[in-house]
């Protein structure tokens, strides 16, 4: 058990690789999906993960949950090391750490209840009885809003994409989880139901003291829930910190990129496109060396393709992985 | 029913009363309910709106894109020239030539085994009287139009070798091939990371502004139109229910649906853990037939009278329309 003040989630230096097959199976290559990566997540805290497509977001999510398990590296949840466990004792050690996912149709079975979805868990984990369980499923969809009496009994085709995703997230709560881990858990719906799975969320955080570990593409929405926010990039983490502090004054040029090509709802704000960054993320299979971002990054010099940044402690709560990073007239 | 406008010069597109009813299984859809709105020669119209808003049925409506099953009204004229209800043929010439649309999902819309070159070649000499080499050679422009880095190189490479903002850069290529006077984007950007989507809306008002086009996006998006539009239409339920210039809109939004749509937008320069407000429910059946406002339901500002009657859209303020019985008031801006 991991001390009061200590971290409730601690994941230091995970690596992920797969090895795929080039043409003709003759040239293979290995996707350094993620390549060292290290945080936090304190007790009741959110950390926001925030990541373009192929950034490895939703491989690092997965690697967390063993899912598969990583290639090296720690992820200590509750003081016990996910990646160290196997077994009963594994499946014991992650049932206060759960996920939900951004399809809620794809990860909910068609063919079940609302009350069998949500009762899984416990069923699974062998946790009391019937009559027990029954009245576990009402008290879990009322938390998320959705009245049992109407709930119970229908499949997932007779919900709407909001509907299931509470559903989802009954299911996730069951057996009283510490952390749950959202994988774009928001980004399928439209703006209004979107608000209302992130009020949901938010919600479920003051009143149960859950934290979260939220990972999706959309800065605006991480920013939303989060008291931390990690942006990442091919593998690597680029920045860490509060996302406030962030937003007014970013280190990273990555982050400063990623603020400045996202449209808001202002016709009047200064444009800032002069500041997007060219070109797209080059493959994971065969990633730069040094700084990963060098290659579309308006700063770089010799060194950032021979020294990998390492992520380091810049000031109060703020990292960055950068050899040059932006400073105080930098702001956007 | 909106106040008729004559004709003016530079005048593109001129979409009057449009219904849309499609059959889905033994249901009848009443996709669209009334669309009116006119796009300029030159400007960038955001038709923004929810999914099943009826945005995207509107668009392949006048674009002659539906199925066949689907019943369409009302008028639909470019240059003053009908387009609903042409023959096949003669919609045909009309499409890439004068309209071209670009879709969400470039995968679907490209050929899996064809190279992109003859993609884009097949495309021209559609419209076109070139021979297959002048219309490769014009491929090629096009591509490095559309700023496509080594496009000699990429000409003769197959969809799945691209990226996502690479392939929809592509299938602006292939719509751009005969110089269309309007040019629909459906979703373009929707499924392309942030980084790309900025380079997408770019690129589009780039070249709008270099080959003189009328520009429509849809959206589902306020903060893209209000980033990257002129005039932006605001769908629900079939119907706009609010159309100004992007800043008069912006300024004072007055329909509460889109003031409902604007607060729920994760912003930036909001507190984190602060709740979005939100309005209650989903969008109504498309079966139904609505007696009132089809946002009565969910509506904080209702009162009696929008459960009776549906309001029309109309001009209240100079180029600000909206459909509504008890608007938002001054003083509450986005």
């Amino acid at each position: 058990m991991s001390s009061p003040t200590g971290p409730l989630l601690a994941v230091r230096d995970l690596v992920q690789e797969f090895e795929v097959r080039g043409r003709g199976g003759s040239r293979g290559g290995v996707v350094r999906a993620v390549s060292g990566v290290s945080f936090d997540v304190r007790p009741g805290e959110t950390l926001g993960i925030v990541g373009e497509t192929g950034s490895g977001k939703s491989t690092l999510a997965r690697a967390i949950v063993q899912a598969p398990r990583p290639r090296s590296g720690s992820v200590v949840f509750r003081g016990a090391d996910l990646a160290r466990l196997r077994g009963r004792r594994l499946l014991e050690a992650r049932r206060q750490l759960q996920m939900v996912f951004q399809d809620p149709y794809a990860s909910l079975d068609p063919t079940w209840r609302v009350e069998e979805i949500v009762s899984e868990p416990l069923v699974a984990h062998r946790v009391g009885d019937g009559a027990s369980r029954r009245s576990r499923v009402a008290e879990l969809l009322d938390l998320v809003r959705l009245d049992p009496r109407r709930y119970s009994g229908r499949r997932p085709r007779e919900l709407s994409g909001g509907e299931c995703q509470r559903v989802a997230i009954a299911r996730a709560l069951a057996l009283s989880p510490a952390l749950i881990i959202c994988d774009e858990a928001v980004s399928s719906f439209d703006v209004l139901i979107q608000a209302q799975v992130l009020n949901l969320f938010e919600r479920l955080r003051v009143e149960l003291g859950l934290s979260y570990l939220f990972i999706a593409h959309d800065l605006a929405i991480v920013k939303q829930v989060s008291d931390r926010v990690a942006v990442m990039y091919l593998g690597r983490l680029c920045e860490v910190g509060p996302p406030d502090a962030m937003y007014r004054r970013p280190l990273h040029p990555y982050t400063l990129a990623l603020l400045a090509s996202i449209p808001e709802p202002d016709p009047n704000r200064e444009r800032r496109l002069h500041r997007t960054i060219a070109g797209e993320p080059p493959s994971p299979i065969d990633p730069p060396s040094g700084c990963r971002f060098r290659t579309r990054c308006p700063r770089a010099e010799g060194r950032c393709a021979e020294e990998v940044p390492p992520l380091r402690v810049v000031a109060g709560d703020r990292q960055v992985a950068c050899h040059f990073p932006l400073e105080q007239e930098a702001s956007p | 029913m909106e106040r008729q406008v004559t004709r003016e010069p530079g005048l593109l597109l001129e979409v009057d009363d449009l219904h849309v009813r499609l059959r889905r299984g033994d249901r009848e859809i009443r996709a669209v309910r009334g669309l009116t709105y006119r796009v300029s020669v030159g400007r960038t119209l955001a038709i923004v709106g929810e999914s099943g808003s009826g945005k995207t049925v509107s668009c392949r409506a006048v674009m002659g894109l539906l199925p066949p099953t689907a019943v369409v009204t009302g008028s639909a004229r470019l240059e003053g020239k009908e387009l609903l209800g042409l023959p096949d043929a003669e919609m045909r010439e009309h499409l890439g030539a004068d309209l071209a649309m670009v879709f969400q999902d470039p995968v679907r819309s490209l050929n899996p085994t064809m190279r992109i070159g003859a993609q884009i070649t097949e495309a021209i000499q559609e419209h076109l009287p070139l021979s297959r080499g002048e219309a490769g050679r014009r491929a090629v422009e096009l591509l490095e139009r559309v700023r496509i880095p080594l496009a000699g190189r990429r000409f003769h490479e197959y969809p799945h070798q691209l990226s996502g903002g690479m392939r929809q850069r592509v299938m602006i290529a292939i719509a751009l091939a005969c110089h269309p006077r309007l040019l629909i984007a459906d979703e373009a950007t929707t499924a392309l990371d942030v980084t790309t989507q900025a380079q997408i809306m770019e690129l589009l008002l780039e070249l709008q502004r270099e080959l003189g086009m009328a520009l429509v996006f849809i959206s589902h998006d306020l903060s893209l139109a209000a980033s990257y539009a002129d005039e932006v239409m605001v769908m629900y339920a079939g119907r706009a229910v609010e159309r100004a210039p992007t800043r008069t809109l912006f300024a004072q939004v007055r329909m509460p649906y889109t003031r409902a749509l604007l607060e729920a937008i994760p912003r930036l320069d909001r507190p984190a853990h602060s709740l979005l407000p939100v309005v209650p429910g989903q969008p109504p059946d498309p079966s139904a037939q609505h007696v009132g406002c089809s946002f009565a339901e969910r509506c904080p500002n209702v009162r009696p009278a929008c459960r009776e009657t549906a309001p029309p859209l109309e001009q209240h303020e100079p180029d600000h329309f909206w459909a509504c019985w008890n608007p938002c008031q001054v003083g509450w801006a986005g």
